[in-house]
């Protein structure tokens, strides 16, 4: 057993024992730090946004802005925290003091009741110190709600605090100063605990350091609940009161970081996160990437692009994976629609009790998800990695129909490949669908009877329905099933409109706050 | 050297004297750099910082309707750290946390003259033991290890089916004038219809959350956030079985209210104090989103039947409304709720001939309560959707019925009372209307339209009057107590409650330019029944016009007896001193001055009293709901909306591509904070209309019980262009300052957008008339476009 160790606001923190399911949000109210709100507890909110140094893709360090209602605590050993109490330690004393991320909201109205504010601060925070230039990401405070003020305000600060970012480079700034080094590697964490409350069971948090010692772990002990990004199982263990045992984290596991653009697939590692993922999609325009393979991934992965901005808030993408995402199979996550249309593949890795040999094995995604949240994945393997095989579809689509948005869970997503010969005939397709059954599904039948004809609405009108009737959707909270069968088919009338119509791509339903 | 014989400097005297009153400044919010650090503290933020305080978990029972038939919590004593299972047997006063009547059980009870013994269960989550423990873990558990066994019985869970049992709470209410049947009998155009709108989440920030402990003498200090902190302690009160002088509530801020901890925080106190009371330590009771959602009670769900009679320029001539509201289990503020909405079925327009009826239905649902318009929203929603269907089935623009039938001045309301500032209404639309370029706009949207078939955009123009007071007359007033200190520093304490508004803002600006002193020298003290007694709820929108001119009668009373003290100091009248950021001086020889601090001093040795309570209530309202007839209101608010939408044919979803504003607040006293209340009602406004949707299952079960189900909108949901205007030369008079209330009418503003839905939903083709469901959500809008394509 070893004590978590962090730094908070500058100070040293050591927890000898806390049971691992506890969240940073919880730990850090009961100790006294209650400028960090509650509002939520599952990742929807912000409130309890706060930040953290960690490693870009680039290899540099930066603020990354996590909700803390969905890490757990052991998840922190070895990481240096910053919250909205410790951006100005001297303010009260003397207005001047204020951080620029809390002045601009506070000069222009952002706040009424407060309790959202600080969440919001820290959003404005890491835009702050952003690797790069441009104007404001409004995507910073996307994944903050707000009751009071309608946002408008809160834009405007935001706007201002852009203007005031591209100025304060020269300024002396204890946090920009601590973005010059790279963040050390994760340290490994066997952290246990034992309370009367667990009648007298020791939980456990193990966060190993190898992809070796993870699949070892793993062998011994297949019933550990793996935590890759743990913005689903923090939500289990907020909402719905689930208690782990034994937990897996992988977040520390270099392996599972992997990024390679093949001549033959995309490998993205199970852990990436879909912030990372993104920011791959949209390199930034610099001079290091002038030479290159492949056009640039966003280009021809135009289905990854689409979705990414859907899929949540960047909150939430921070910390998230796609690894995360195959690992829970939520028959209404976004991004295996996504990945079935993509013909994607899941690596899954196992070992024997002493790591010593990794046993690898492909399985497409149209052969992994089997049942509601089932999967072809046994319970000593760990998916390693998703491939997405070239050449890539022309075409790439992918629609998200829900109440909101974003930052919302979808009723129904599409995600759509196609290739056409040079007659403009389908060559190949795949037509994937999330919300519309028990599994996130492709439509074969459909897909094959879409080869050989044109994409033109009228093309693919009789497809269309017939798609609306094979499909099982059910009534929940979210949508009717007879919408959600009205969407299979009007989704595939509007994949024919997009791609038929002069402007393809340029919808102008793009939310542009 | 004293602050009485230290010479006042010259620069400083002149400076002072020039400067301009801080009321009508605008002015950030005064808790806002707590805010943004994080300091400012919430009630449940105390607890943290409260040695060996206790958590509160509830268990809650399955079924929406039941009789519990056994309750066994030692499970939940034999869990480590449970230190105290509340039950009914626990209350040594009455077991009740209802506001307006005793029939809101604490704990389940028997029903009265039920005949069955049994505790009834009346609506799903219903709490039937609150576990008090070390930690909220601990609590947690033991509320789980709770072993209850119930029989299910048939719940009411819907408007119709309330209707269908003849379950209702009340006898119904009723305003009439003319001769509604004959009137629609003899219109040359006649509709009828019925129209069902959803109800809504406050989703405050802050879920609710009471921090109780006890003193030495045994008395009860309850922290709790509040909108009510006299009802709070009246109601801890009767469920301690104590009187209420030894009951203390204090409400620092809240995260939020609109309405939602009008009422609702009184159980939640309750429990926190019985805790406290029988363990004998600081006992916090805190919910999560789910708990918050599934206890409290949320805006109202109304049905409404109606028939309209108009003539052929769409003048409505005649109409017949019956409205009917889902009350819950229940009553709480339903029925003030429902005359709210009778009082507002006619928004802004004339109604010749009318008669409206409304009832409170009883249903096994949370009780529904006060929120953000307190019916108005409801029954303004229906005249809108009348005035459209009125519009449509003539052929005309909906925007030209609207200014038809707006009032004129010298006309009347249903219920007699003159639409004071009437004109305003058609001067709002008019400026609205230039400021936004609607007509441009429109030719605009109809080319993009005619170029799109699958994308449409839509454009309406909505107004909004509203009317401004309790309804219930008692609540039509406000206390205060200001005290000044010998440094001249000036402490404020008044019966409102601060959740965002702005409330407190106002109030410093307020007492700053009665007292002439700088706001930085006055701090406004939390909220506690011990300083002011006997308030009114923070509703109603009415928080400054009552609060504030409160603050201002006791600041004006030691302001004349510093007045009356300083005259022969300063050799001119009483009346021509002059009070102003700090400096006192002659105003007839500004040169002969001394500081506001030296006055006081002078004063405490002269022994003048430095204290001083205020006293307001609003005056000219009366109402005989016998007759339906009276002055309810003591003023009107008014306000115009333009919005414009885009909607994806193929889904139904849809966008905010523009809207602007047009309100009026009479002369403001803040006007920053008055924009920052238009822009987040207006926003809370299209949430209720379009994406907030409260799914109930069959089994009476909330299915949205928290952010990931339930939609709030978000930061994509802000308009790219969004302009909000105060009506300008718009002095209220017979208001402090000249103001008018903000917090709840625009609110209503966001009735554009629902009309601006269906513009382009009508957009899409087909004819006659547009159904949408309220809310509109994506779902609702594309049956809405498919019902028009598949008309014949």
């Amino acid at each position: 057993m070893s004590a978590i160790t962090f730094e908070l606001d500058g100070e040293r923190v050591t927890v000898d024992s806390v049971d691992p399911n506890t969240t940073l949000l919880h730990w850090l109210r009961a100790n006294g730090k209650t400028g960090t709100k509650e509002g939520c507890a599952e990742g929807e909110c912000g409130a309890c946004a706060i930040a953290w140094r960690a490693n870009g893709p680039d290899g540099r360090a930066r603020w990354e802005i996590v909700n803390s209602c969905l890490v757990l605590l052991p998840s922190v050993h070895g990481r240096e925290l910053v919250t909205s109490e410790g951006l100005a330690p001297r303010a009260g004393r003397d207005a001047g003091d204020l951080h620029p991320a809390q002045a601009c909201m506070a000069e222009g109205g952002g706040s009424q009741c407060g309790y959202c504010t600080p969440g919001f601060v820290m959003g404005l925070f890491g835009e702050m110190y952003r690797a790069t230039e441009g104007p404001l990401d409004p995507e910073c405070i996307a994944g903050n709600l707000c009751r009071c003020t309608g946002y408008q305000p809160i834009r405007d600060a935001a706007t201002k605090l852009a203007t005031i970012r591209t100025r304060a480079h020269d300024a002396v700034d204890p946090f920009r100063e601590k973005l010059a080094t790279p963040v050390p590697a994760l340290p490994a964490l066997e952290h246990t605990h034992t309370s009367p409350l667990t009648g007298g069971t020791s939980r456990s948090f193990a966060r190993p350091t190898s992809l070796r010692e993870a699949l070892s772990v793993l062998a011994r002990e297949p019933h550990r609940t793996i935590v890759s990004g743990g913005t689903d199982v923090t939500v289990e263990i907020n909402q719905r009161h689930r208690r782990h045992d034994a937990l897996l984290s992988l977040e520390a596991v270099p392996e599972l970081g992997v990024f390679e653009e093949r001549d033959d697939v995309v490998l993205i590692g199970a852990g990436v996160t879909l912030a990372s993922i993104e920011e791959r999609l949209h390199p930034a325009p610099s001079g290091a990437r002038s030479i290159m393979a492949h056009p640039p991934l966003g280009q021809a992965l135009p289905m990854l692009a689409q979705l990414l901005p859907l899929f949540s808030s960047r909150l939430i993408r921070t910390r998230a994976t796609l690894g995360g995402n195959l690992g829970t199979a939520s028959p209404i996550g976004d991004g295996p629609p996504a990945l079935l249309a993509l013909d994607a593949e899941v690596v899954l890795a196992s070992s024997d009790e002493r790591g010593e040999h990794i046993t690898r094995r492909i399985v497409p995604l149209a052969g992994y998800f089997l049942g509601y949240r089932k999967t072809a994945r046994a319970p000593n393997e760990l998916i390693e990695a998703i491939r997405i095989p070239r050449p890539f579809y022309a075409i790439q689509r992918f629609y998200k129909v829900s109440k909101r948005k974003l930052d919302d869970i979808s009723s129904v997503a599409g995600a759509f490949c196609v290739d056409r010969d040079e007659d403009g005939r389908v060559s190949r397709a795949r037509l994937a669908f999330g919300g519309v059954a028990a599994t996130p599904v492709r439509l074969t039948e459909i897909e094959a009877r879409l080869v050989g004809r044109h994409l033109a609405p009228s093309d693919v009108e009789e497809l269309a329905r017939d798609a609306a009737q094979s499909v099982t959707p059910i009534d929940d909270h979210r949508a009717s099933a007879r919408y959600r069968r009205a969407m299979v088919a009007s989704l595939l009338r509007k994949l024919a409109h997009d791609v038929s119509s002069a402007s393809a791509g340029a919808s102008s339903l793009e939310v542009s706050p | 050297m004293s602050a009485e014989t230290k010479p006042l400097d010259t620069a400083r005297r002149e400076a002072a004297l020039a400067s301009a009153p801080h009321v009508g400044r605008a002015v950030a919010h005064e808790s806002a750099e707590l805010h943004v650090t994080g300091a400012a503290l919430y009630t449940d933020d105390l607890a943290a910082r409260t040695k060996g305080v206790l958590a509160c978990w509830p268990a809650c029972a399955p079924h929406a309707h039941a009789w519990l038939d056994d309750l066994d919590v030692s499970p939940a004593l034999a869990v480590p750290g449970v230190v105290r299972v509340l039950t009914a047997s626990d209350v040594p006063g009455t077991n009740d946390s209802g506001a307006s009547r005793l029939d809101e059980p604490l704990f389940p009870r028997a029903a009265e003259g039920g005949g069955d013994p049994r505790p009834e269960i009346l609506y799903a989550a219903m709490p039937v033991a609150w576990v008090v423990a070390e930690s909220e873990e601990a609590a947690k558990l033991g509320a789980a290890a709770v072993i209850a066994h119930y029989t299910p019985r048939p719940p009411v869970l819907t408007i119709a089916d309330a209707i269908a049992a003849g379950a209702f709470h009340v006898d119904g209410q009723k305003i009439r004038r003319g001769e509604p049947e004959e009137a629609l009998a003899r219109a040359p155009h006649r509709l009828e219809g019925s129209l069902e709108m959803g109800g809504q989440e406050h989703f405050y920030l802050e879920t609710h959350a009471s921090l109780a402990y006890v003193d030495e003498a045994g008395s009860v200090f309850v922290h709790a956030s509040t909108q009510h902190p006299t009802e709070t302690q009246d109601v801890v009160a009767r469920v301690l079985a104590r009187p209420k002088n030894d009951v203390v509530v204090q409400q620092l801020r809240m995260g939020g209210g609109f309405g939602g901890k009008e009422t609702q925080a009184n159980p939640f106190a309750s429990i926190a104090a019985l805790g406290a009371v029988l363990t004998k330590r600081p006992v916090r009771v805190r919910l999560d989103r789910a708990r918050d959602m599934q206890l409290s009670g949320k805006r109202h769900p109304f049905h409404a039947a109606w028939k309209a009679g108009f003539d052929d320029e769409g003048r409505l001539l005649a109409l017949d409304v019956q409205l009917t509201s889902d009350g819950g289990h229940s009553l709480d503020l339903s029925f003030p709720v429902l005359g709210r909405a009778l009082f507002h079925i006619d928004n802004a327009y004339f109604l010749p001939s009318v008669e409206v009826r409304g009832r409170v239905a009883k249903t096994n649902k949370i009780s529904n309560t006060a929120f953000r318009g307190f019916g108005g929203p409801q029954g303004m929603l229906v005249i809108e959707e009348i005035v459209d269907r009125i519009a449509r089935t003539l052929g005309l623009r909906p925007e030209l019925v609207r200014r038809r039938n707006l009032y004129r001045p010298g006309q009347t309301t249903h219920y007699e009372q003159e639409v004071v500032h009437a004109e305003r209404l058609e001067r709002v639309m008019t400026e609205l209307a230039a400021s936004s370029e609607f007509e441009a706009r429109r030719a605009e949207i109809d080319a993009f339209n005619a170029a799109h078939p699958h994308v449409k955009r839509g454009l309406a123009i909505t107004p909004v009057k509203f009317g401004i007071s309790f309804t219930a007359k008692y609540y039509n007033q406000a206390g205060s107590l200001v005290l000044v200190y010998k440094d001249g520093s000036v402490q404020v304490s008044h019966g409102g409650t601060e959740m965002g508004q702005g409330l407190y803002t106002k109030v410093r600006q307020i007492a700053a330019d009665a007292l002439g002193v700088s706001p930085s020298t006055i701090r406004i003290m939390p909220t506690r029944t011990d300083k002011v007694p006997n308030t009114s709820a923070t509703a109603a929108s009415a928080g400054t016009d009552l609060n504030g001119a409160a603050v201002k009668d006791a600041c004006d009373t030691i302001r004349g007896r510093l007045a009356a003290l300083a005259a022969p100091l300063l050799d001119c009248s009483a009346s021509r001193v002059v009070f102003r950021e700090g400096v006192v001086a002659s105003g007839d020889d500004p040169a002969k001055a001394m500081s506001f601090a030296a006055l006081v001093d002078r004063a405490y040795h002269e022994r003048i009293q430095l204290s001083a309570n205020g006293f307001y209530q609003t005056p000219d309202i009366h109402y005989d709901p016998a007759a339906g007839r009276g002055r309810p209101f003591y003023y009107y608010s008014f306000g115009a909306a333009v919005s414009e939408v885009e909607i994806d044919g193929f889904t139904g979803m849809y966008g905010l591509r523009r809207v602007d504003l047009l309100h009026d607040v009479g002369d403001s006293i803040a006007p920053s904070l008055d924009v920052g209340q238009i822009e987040g009602a207006f926003a809370q406004g299209a949430g209720w209309l379009t994406q907030e949707e409260l799914v109930w299952d069959r089994e009476g079960i909330l299915r949205t019980s928290n952010a990931s189900t339930y939609k709030l909108p978000s930061l994509g949901e802000c308009p790219p262009v969004f302009r909000t205007k105060l009506l300008t030369d718009a002095r209220s008079l017979g208001v402090v300052h000249g103001s008018k209330a903000v917090g709840e009418p625009p609110f209503m503003l966001a009735f554009s957008v629902r009309e601006a839905l269906k513009d382009a939903i009508a957009a899409f083709g087909g004819h006659g008339l547009v159904e949408l469901a309220s809310p509109a959500t994506p779902e609702a809008v594309y049956w809405s476009i498919d019902a028009r394509r598949l008309l014949p």
